[in-house]
């Protein structure tokens, strides 16, 4: 019944979506205000039809519904319930429902929060949603029901990729789905904007909630997943540029543009054009992204499901909407005045750079993600790999940190390079110490590593000079938001050079009772001995460690073995200091007594997550701030 | 702004989309391309395990005719899925090299009696050392090799029943 109930839910759902398109198009085409106003309650009654329709996916994984298709393949009887409500959406189907979901609600968001937009904007947007959505809902039904059931129930599941069992993957996909679903109401509010030829402050300050709010989705999402591959593949990475890791990185790079134009648009109205086009750019990418991971078109370590119809389905969709939209930007932005203008060097000027520096990175990790599918047609296969993005994006982001130090520290409209340069004395001074340090006492570092540090010191001292001189208690709360954020990508950017500067690795087959040593450390092999857990059993090796003249402590590397699929995890273990992280991997016996053990003191690595929660928290302070701001305005109004 | 820079965007998700579009419609091969393909079988020693069965070793492949190299193990549930092809090829007259990776003489007489017997030796690799220098990653697999003991094809996963032909035809083809 449940799962019946769910697909019914779903269909009406879909119905009152295309019913919202419609509605929003005669509306706007007639004039018709009462149709349109119509709109609003059935964006919010088809986004509570898809909230119950995952709703009851959910409860039939609770359940452990075997004669659901999508159930039996992905969970099992014994898994933990944790992970029998994540299975819900650790597959195709489910994670597809899952982005309706989202997308519905948001819809929803839209129809309850937006009071201050243009009605006939709002129409258009709202309809603009009802498109997108049509497009997944016909996807979901026709190609990937996942409320099918089997013509005989199975007796248990096959279980969940025991590489997903783990709890912070769990929450990391719908995480990245808030953050590319928020995006779809940033194209929505852009198409909105289009049709309705009302692209201004208003529109922007409509749209920067739902730009901040999928930006700081996308961050956590990126963070957290890189930390996930980072401590349960074993490799020591954590980042891989693996095509799956781009596809969340190239809509964060966009929404980050975003992010920064659509301020300038809100508070000076300049940037009317860009903003929209980043406003199509960034959702664009979000759906290519999700393009290339369910399609399978490129061999990823994240092995999804191959089927070609379903990446024919999600092709076509793209060509419409991405498609749709760049035309009708073609054809209405030339109809939009131009904005206010301003000098190169200002506050605007910095966040233009900002922009297009973003841009060039999105288009590098763009084209070295797509490289291996051009090259495949001319017969060539090969793969695109660290070499080529660190060494083709990395000059661009320390140009791009550059800007970062110096933008905040502008005026707006017009500035003049000595009071510039008056006010980056300090962050210049801080760069040439650090730089002078480094090459001191840790020469032969290799030179980008060498300029992340340096510069990584020096956009630190940068990111909070503008709060030098300011009342700090009345400092509004989104500048706080605005100097976190970039401290924290000074700190994250810290953390990733001293990765790749001062890495010791060691890999070693041992005895038991052997000692070796990397980096600061002596680390004696004391043994193996089995480990059990609720549905794995395994094989721990136990490293007691000593520091210096510190105390002793005791590292547990694992492998683990399920059943449930069939499969072998490595269980890194990972001892977190202040200064670094020791991190410790157990491989395969030789036969002769000896283990591979595999060892990396990798100094000041967790500053890399660090600096990703700092970004996001700066995020998090910055809407709370204009929300709050906001808010009195909306209240003045109210009042006057 | 020109007018037509107003559509660059457009044509450049044009182009995207027909790379895309291309690489969807004609799937890349994915066939994992051995660096030992036209290279001598790397020196490997797995010792006899079962009764009667010489084990493998680089010198196995010295002399005499193609043959494939099935790595193989009791304790792999595709390996019985494949067990037919096996024995259809033998049936053709193909010799077939077995190597059972960490496992022991019991359960692999045991998978043999229940799963049939292509093999003309079988090798013992305890702790997957010749598994590793073949640069077999996983179990099956398939190796086909020419009369002067190059690896002429590799095949990854179990052979399925309309695959037998492919590897039929890989071996005479060596044998010319």
């Amino acid at each position: 019944m449940i799962a019946e109930f769910g697909l019914a839910a779903l269909w009406l759902a879909a119905a009152l979506s295309l019913l919202q398109l419609v509605m929003a198009a005669v509306g706007l085409r007639a004039g018709r205000g009462d149709i349109a106003d119509a709109v609003r309650p059935v964006a919010i009654v088809g986004g509570v039809l898809t909230a119950l329709s995952f709703a009851a996916l959910i409860a039939l994984f609770v359940r452990s519904d075997m004669s659901v298709r999508l159930v039996a393949q992905n969970s099992h009887s014994l898994k933990p319930m944790l992970y029998k409500v994540a299975g819900a959406w650790g597959n195709h189907e489910g994670s597809m429902l899952l982005w309706v979901t989202v997308l519905g609600l948001a819809g929803a968001g839209i129809a309850v929060a937006e009071r201050r937009l243009d009605a006939r904007t709002l129409t258009a947007t709202l309809g603009g949603q009802a498109a997108i959505a049509l497009g997944f809902f016909a996807f979901l039904l026709v190609a990937s029901n996942p409320f099918a059931r089997l013509d005989i129930a199975a007796s248990d599941g096959l279980g969940l990729n025991p590489l997903l069992q783990d709890p912070g993957l769990a929450f990391h996909p719908p995480t990245l789905y808030f953050g590319y679903v928020g995006l779809s109401v940033a194209f929505s509010f852009a198409i909105g904007a289009l049709v309705n030829r009302d692209v201004g402050p208003a529109f922007a300050r409509a749209m920067r909630p739902w730009v901040l709010g999928a930006w700081i989705f996308l961050t956590i999402g990126i963070t957290a997943g890189s930390y996930w591959a980072y401590y349960e593949l074993g490799w020591g990475g954590w980042w891989f540029w693996d095509p799956v890791e781009n596809a969340s990185l190239m809509p964060w790079l966009a929404a980050t543009a975003l992010l920064h134009s659509v301020t300038v648009l809100a508070t000076r109205d300049g940037l009317r054009a860009w903003t929209v086009m980043l406003a199509v750019v960034a959702f664009s990418m979000s759906m290519i992204g999700t393009f290339l991971v369910r399609s399978g078109i490129l061999t990823s370590v994240h092995a999804f499901a191959v089927d070609p119809t379903r990446g024919s389905f999600i092709l076509a969709l793209l060509a419409i909407y991405i498609g749709g939209a760049l035309a009708l930007f073609a054809l209405r932005i030339g109809t939009v005045r131009a904005g206010t203008t301003f000098e190169l060097l200002s506050r605007e000027g910095a966040l233009v750079l900002n922009n297009l520096l973003l841009t060039v990175i999105l288009g590098v990790v763009l084209i070295g993600t797509l490289y291996p599918i051009v090259a495949s047609a001319t017969g060539v296969q090969l793969s695109v790999g660290p070499p080529f993005f660190n060494a083709a994006a990395g000059p661009i982001a320390l140009a791009l940190m550059v800007v970062l130090a110096a933008g905040p520290l502008l005026r707006w409209r017009r500035d003049g390079w000595d009071a510039l340069i008056g006010r980056m004395t300090a962050p210049i001074a801080a760069t040439a110490f650090a730089f002078a340090a480094f090459v001191i006492f840790a020469p032969y570092r290799g030179p980008l590593p060498l300029a992340g540090l340096s510069l990584a010191v020096g956009v630190g001292v940068a990111s909070v000079a503008p709060m030098w001189g300011r009342n700090l208690r009345r400092t509004p709360l989104f500048t706080w938001g605005m100097v976190v954020s970039h401290l924290g990508v000074a700190v994250a950017l810290f953390g990733m050079a001293a990765d790749s500067a001062f890495t010791r690795e060691r890999l070693l087959a041992a005895r038991p009772g052997q000692i070796t040593d990397v980096g600061p450390f002596a680390v004696t092999f004391d043994g193996i001995k089995p480990a059990l857990g609720p549905n794995w059993s395994g094989l721990e090796g136990r490293l007691s460690v000593v520091r210096g003249e510190g105390g002793r402590f005791v590292l547990r590397p694992q492998q683990r073995f399920f059943a449930n699929p069939p499969t072998t995890t490595n269980e890194a273990a990972i001892a977190t200091r202040i200064d670094g992280q020791l991190y410790a991997v157990l491989g395969q016996p030789d036969g002769a007594g000896r283990w591979q053990l595999r060892l990396w003191w990798k100094p000041f690595v967790t500053f890399i997550w660090l600096g990703g929660g700092l970004i996001a928290l700066g995020g998090a302070l910055s809407l709370i701030g204009r929300a709050r701001r906001e808010g009195r305005a909306a209240a003045r109004a109210v009042w006057a | 702004m020109r007018r037509w820079l107003i559509w660059l965007p457009f044509v450049a998700f044009a182009a995207v989309l027909w790379v895309v579009a291309s690489g969807l419609l004609s799937p890349a091969d994915r066939t994992v391309r051995s660096h030992l393909i036209d290279k001598p079988v790397p020196a490997i020693t797995a010792p006899a395990m079962v009764a009667g069965k010489p084990g493998v070793s680089s010198a196995t492949f010295a002399s005499g005719g193609p043959r494939l190299l099935n790595v193989f193990a009791s304790w792999c549930v595709p390996c019985i899925a494949e067990a037919p092809q096996l024995m259809a090829l033998k049936r053709a007259g193909v010799r077939i090299e077995g190597v059972a990776i960490r496992d022991t003489p019991d359960a692999v007489r045991r998978f043999l009696s229940a799963n049939g017997d292509p093999y003309a030796t079988i090798g013992n690799d305890p702790a997957s050392a010749t598994q590793l220098a073949l640069g077999s990653s996983g179990v099956p697999e398939t190796f086909v090799i020419d009369g002067r003991g190059r690896i002429v094809m590799q095949h990854i996963g179990d052979i399925r029943a309309d695959e037998v032909a492919d590897i039929l035809n890989a071996v005479r083809e060596a044998a010319r």
